[in-house]
C-alpha cells in the first residue's frame, strides 16, 4: 500500500512537470524558466514532436495514467489486488524507457539539457524504483503463499 | 491514509497555482512589435541561389500563412533541388506579414527571421519557423520559441535578444510590405517570376513547367 502512496505523489509531481512543458510547447507560456537556453533548444527540436504531438502530451498521459492507478489501487475494493502492482510496474518500466531514449536524444543527438526534462527524469525513475521491486516482492508473496 | 490524501490535495494546489503563476508572468512579449518602425534601409529580401541564374522568383510570405508552411515544408525542398540547385532559379524571400487578428504573430516571426539573417541564419530560421509550424495554431506568446529556433540554428543569442528587442529590422520588414501592396499582393504566398506574376500552381511541378517553358523560349529567341 505504501509504494502506491509513494507513486501516486511522485506521479502528480510529474504530471505537473510535463503539463508545464505541454503548455510551454502549445504557446501557452512564453518561455521556460529554465536559467539557461537549453530547454528552448531541446522544445524546439523535432525530437520535442511524436506522431504529430508534442511530447510532453505523453508525458501528460503517462503521469496521470500512473497517478488514477495507483489511486485505484488505494481504494479499499482494489487494496488487497494485485493487478495495480504489477500494471504501475509495466507502466513505470515503459516510461523509464521511454524517458532513458529521451535523455539519451538530449545528451547525444541535440547537445542540450532541458532542465525540467530532466526533473521529470529523475521522477520517473523513483518511480520505477518504487514500482518494480513492489512488483517483485508481490510475486515472491504470492510464489511462497 | 487521511494524511495521505491531505498531501496529495496540498500538492495539487500548490502546483496548480505554480502553473497559474507561470502562465501569468509571461517573457518578452510578441506583441511588442507595433509600434512606429525603425526607418528602412533599402534591403530586398534574402536570396537562395546563383546571383547569376537567369531567373528570379520572388515569394512574398506570412510566416504565420499555413499555406505558406505548406508550400515549405512540401514543394519548396523539390525546388531547392530542380531549380535553384541547378542555377536556373534565384529565390527572393519578401515579407508580407498580413494585418489580421489571426496572425498576431506574422510581423513577430518576420523579425526573428530577420534576426537570425543579419548573422548569416536567415533559411535555417525561416526553415524552423516553418517547420515547427504548430505555434501559429496557437496565437499566443511565441518569444521564447523563437528565441529556441534561432538558438537551434547557432546564431549568437546576445545579439539576436538584442536585434529583436530594439526591432533593428522592422522598418525592412515595413517596407517590404508596402512594396507587396504596391505590387497588387493581397495573400500569402504570393509569386513574380522575372517581375511578373506568376500563374501556375503553387507546387514544384508548376515552377518546374513554367520555369523549362521560359528558358526554352529564351533558347528560341536567340
Amino acid at each position: 500500500m505504501r509504494h502506491r502512496q509513494v507513486i501516486a505523489v511522485l506521479a502528480l509531481a510529474g504530471l505537473f512537470v510535463a503539463l508545464y512543458l505541454y503548455f510551454y510547447k502549445i504557446g501557452v507560456y512564453g518561455e521556460l524558466k529554465c536559467g539557461s537556453g537549453g530547454c528552448e533548444t531541446v522544445q524546439a527540436s523535432p525530437y520535442a514532436m511524436l506522431l504529430g504531438q508534442p511530447v510532453a502530451l505523453y508525458g501528460v498521459l503517462g503521469y496521470a495514467a500512473l497517478l488514477a492507478v495507483s489511486l485505484l489501487g488505494l481504494h479499499p475494493r482494489w487494496a488487497a489486488q494485485r493487478w495495480p502492482t504489477l500494471l504501475l510496474a509495466v507502466m513505470a518500466t515503459l516510461g523509464f524507457a521511454f524517458t532513458a531514449y529521451l535523455t539519451s536524444l538530449e545528451m547525444l543527438v541535440i547537445h542540450a539539457w532541458c532542465r525540467w526534462c530532466l526533473g521529470s527524469a529523475v521522477i520517473i525513475t523513483l518511480i520505477w524504483f518504487v514500482a518494480l521491486p513492489a512488483a517483485l516482492s508481490s510475486r515472491r508473496l504470492r510464489t511462497g503463499s | 491514509m487521511r494524511r495521505f490524501y491531505l498531501l496529495l490535495g496540498a500538492l495539487v494546489i500548490v502546483g496548480g497555482a505554480l502553473l497559474y503563476v507561470a502562465g501569468k508572468s509571461k517573457g518578452g512579449s510578441s506583441s511588442a512589435v507595433t509600434d512606429v518602425p525603425p526607418a528602412n534601409d533599402g534591403f530586398k529580401g534574402y536570396t537562395l541561389g546563383s546571383d547569376s541564374a537567369p531567373i528570379e522568383v520572388v515569394e512574398y510570405v506570412d510566416y504565420e500563412c499555413p499555406i505558406c508552411a505548406l508550400f515549405a515544408t512540401v514543394q519548396f525542398p523539390t525546388i531547392r533541388e530542380q531549380l535553384i540547385a541547378t542555377g536556373k532559379v534565384r529565390w527572393r524571400i519578401r515579407d508580407y506579414p498580413l494585418r489580421i487578428s489571426a496572425h498576431p504573430n506574422s510581423r513577430y516571426a518576420a523579425l526573428a527571421a530577420e534576426c537570425a539573417g543579419e548573422q548569416g541564419k536567415f533559411w535555417p530560421m525561416a526553415d524552423s519557423l516553418f517547420l515547427h509550424h504548430d505555434w501559429a495554431m496557437t496565437g499566443k506568446d511565441v518569444s521564447g520559441l523563437f528565441r529556441g529556433f534561432a538558438q537551434g540554428t547557432g546564431v549568437d543569442l546576445a545579439t539576436y535578444d538584442a536585434c529583436v528587442q530594439s526591432r533593428r529590422y522592422a522598418g525592412r520588414i515595413a517596407a517590404s510590405y508596402q512594396e507587396g501592396e504596391q505590387l497588387g499582393v493581397n495573400g500569402t504566398p504570393t509569386f513574380f517570376v522575372n517581375g511578373r506574376p506568376y500563374p501556375g500552381r503553387s507546387t514544384s511541378d508548376g515552377f518546374k513547367g513554367y520555369v523549362d517553358s521560359l528558358l526554352a523560349h529564351r533558347t528560341t529567341r536567340r
